[in-house]
């Protein structure tokens, strides 16, 4: 037991990842030797990259914490450390039990072996007995519904299948604590719902759930207390509420940033210049539209394209509109102004980013959070339903229903 | 407790202990795999060492003429390219074992070590295949090897131990370094001509005898002939230098991968 009762204690924990050193590195023994023969005195020098610094965090017993952040932020650097996968480069965790994780579906799954030869080595992999295996094995096979195909190969499964096997055998891993990274995105609707309800009573037996996700849906119905990580560093702990309100403020500042080219990833060849919408808010139904402007680059050989993301306020990219699939292909000499309209897309009401990348072989600008907009609180319906009859989906669409009464045969 | 690695750590032998079900669960996928979808299945097990030995047996019994120490030509190399074999899969399956798990190392935690040792499992089944076939052959030609046989256990103890500690070594570069995976087939085939399998020792010409006398392989393979065939005992000092480089190299080979272990979630 670790002192103050907690299940996990992080202090300052770091973790450092040597990148491009002058853009060279050996990758063979011949080249590591030559190196060395050739500059015997050379500090290899290395830029140091923190996916993690100084975090330090303590989870008490029982609680479902979440982790979130965006991309690139260290929530699954972090995972990572506290199931041991890799080691960090500075600082301590103190586990106070076991700890199991789910960092992916069907973790040492074998095409070849069958499903009863796969349960086996995939629970020793995360860490139960045979014991522990023995006695799961029923409920294993009866959450996963695969019993007929048990001694047959799981390469013959169908992806429903496997997936509900590689989870099933997951969730009954009995460990003090359980760290999961967004595995729960997997299978079909019926069968997320079920995972769902599973991790639940997890977190109620007592056991302590770490939980990453950029979904702050299941954040919010899973979790007890959220972290929220920002460039590796703790931004905020505390109520899943607060954690999800940093997420969304954090557009603010992240949008500022982003406005300024120097900062954004991508080669720069062509970068935009001013991304902007015909209207800051719209009703669900109407045209939404685009205006983008683009530098020019005569040095530039070949054409490029553009592709624009709109993604809602958990993250989940709605629409993709790449330019190819209209067959518009830019000429970098001279700059450009682009009108994208988004016809028939029936969008939920809520608040929605717009991400513009610019490509060609490879990405040479990606301007995420270029402009943002909201859709009102109005129903595109000629019915008024309850709320309960708008809530589920991710978007809203044009459907009609023809009635026609049968006469019984 | 997690803290950063040291630079120089011993295994955690309880860790491997606690382990062990997924050794097991490595061994079992691996011998199950190999014969899973073959159409003769284990015979390919027997046929390898039958094959090589009669090939042996034309090239440098009859072409060569290459004596055997007495003992019929056909099973003296058989039986040395079963200690051969024994020592040559267990390091060449060592080797690659930790790159072609690589989603395993970059997902989970167990005891990395597990993945290399483990794939010494089916090399032992085909050795004991093959040592099946191996007394039917001394039944059928009338050799005895005498008193020697009891000591059979401990010399395959010993060579597991040598070649899985370079196997550790070389599994832990090649995480690292991908030039382990084509050095080393070149390395063991040098390795198989310079050491008397085909040939006996006696055969050597007396200026390169010292040479071949340092190699703990001629010393691995005498020690078998001694219990497999009754061929004359090795020296003293042959014994005592086998069991120390065996037990030594592993000892290395377990340091060296436990210090590097740590990383090969990030470079692998």
């Amino acid at each position: 037991m670790t002192g103050g009762g907690y299940a996990v204690l992080v202090s300052h924990l770091g973790k450092s990842y040597r990148v491009g050193r002058r853009g060279y590195r050996a990758n063979t023994i011949a080249e590591a030797v030559r190196e060395r023969l050739l500059h015997p005195l050379r500090r290899t020098h290395y830029e140091e990259f923190r996916a993690l610094d100084d975090v330090s965090f303590e989870v008490p017993w029982g609680e479902a914490v979440g982790i979130v952040g965006r991309n690139g932020a260290g929530k699954s650097t972090l995972l990572k450390l506290l199931t041991r996968v890799t080691a960090p480069t500075r600082g301590r965790i103190e586990l106070g039990g076991r700890m199991g994780s789910l960092l992916e579906v069907g973790t040492g799954f074998h095409p070849e072996l069958t499903g009863r030869e796969n349960i086996f080595l995939s629970g020793s992999l995360l860490g139960m007995s045979r014991k522990e295996i023995r006695k799961q094995f029923d409920s294993i096979v009866e959450f996963s519904e695969v019993e007929r195909f048990l001694d047959t190969p799981v390469k013959r499964y169908s992806s429903g299948m496997y997936v509900r096997l590689a989870f099933a055998v997951a969730a009954h891993l009995e460990t003090e604590i359980l760290a999961i990274d967004e595995v729960l995105a997997v299978g079909d609707a019926e069968f997320q719902r079920k995972s769902l309800a599973k991790m639940r009573d997890v977190a109620k037996d007592g056991r302590t759930v770490l939980y990453v996700s950029h979904q702050m849906q299941t954040v919010t119905t899973l979790c007890t207390s959220a972290i929220y990580l920002e460039r590796g560093r703790i931004g905020y702990h505390g109520p899943v509420d607060g954690a999800l309100e940093r997420y969304r403020s954090s557009f603010a500042t992240f949008a500022a940033e982003q406005s300024d080219p120097d900062r954004r990833p991508g080669t720069g060849e062509v970068r935009a210049r001013a991304v902007s919408l015909s209207e800051e808010s719209y009703e669900p139904a109407e045209d939404k539209v685009v205006e983008i402007e683009l530098d020019a680059n005569t040095g530039m050989i070949g054409t490029y394209f553009v592709s624009v993301h709109v993604n809602d306020d958990n993250g989940v990219v709605v629409i993709q509109c790449d330019s190819r699939n209209v067959g518009i292909n830019l000429d970098p000499s001279r700059p450009q102004a682009l009108t994208l309209t988004v016809k028939d897309l029936w969008l939920k009401p809520g608040r929605y980013t717009v991400d513009v990348f610019v490509c060609s072989s490879g990405i040479l600008d990606a301007w995420e959070a270029a402009a943002v907009f909201e859709v009102l609180p109005v129903s595109p319906y000629p019915e008024i339903a309850g709320d309960d009859a708008l809530s589920s989906g991710v978007v809203l669409s044009d459907f009609s229903y023809d009635a026609r009464p049968v006469s019984k045969p | 407790m997690i803290t950063p690695p040291r630079r120089f750590a011993l295994p955690r032998w309880s860790e491997l202990w606690e382990a062990r079900e997924v050794a097991y669960r490595f061994a079992q996928r691996d011998i199950l795999l190999r014969y899973r979808q073959t159409a003769i299945g284990i015979a390919w097990v027997i046929l390898q060492p039958l094959a090589s030995a009669g090939i042996f047996s034309i090239v440098f019994g009859q072409v060569a003429n290459l004596g055997s120490d007495g003992i019929p030509y056909f099973v003296f190399s058989y039986m040395g390219m079963l200690a051969w074999n024994l020592f040559n899969n267990v390091l060449g399956r060592a080797a690659p074992s930790l790159v072609s798990n690589q989603t395993l190392v970059s997902k989970v935690f167990f005891p990395r070590m597990l993945v290399p040792l483990s794939s010494a499992a089916s090399v032992l089944l085909d050795f004991f295949v093959g040592l099946v076939l191996g007394v039917i052959l001394l039944v059928l030609y009338g050799i005895n090897p005498g008193w020697a046989v009891v000591l059979l256990p401990i010399w395959i103890v010993l060579t597991l131990l040598l070649a899985s500690g370079l196997g550790l070594v070389a599994s832990a570069l090649q995480v690292k370094y991908r030039d382990i995976g084509y050095m080393l087939p070149w390395i063991t085939q040098i390795l198989l001509y310079a050491s008397p399998v085909a040939y006996a020792v006696s055969e050597v010409p007396a200026k390169l005898r010292p040479l071949f006398d340092a190699n703990p392989l001629t010393w691995m393979l005498g020690l078998f002939r001694w219990s497999l065939l009754g061929a004359a005992a090795p020296p003293g000092w042959q014994v005592a230098g086998f069991a120390a480089v065996a037990v030594g190299l592993f000892y290395v080979g377990a340091i060296f991968f436990q210090s590097w272990e740590r990383t090969f979630a990030d470079v692998i």
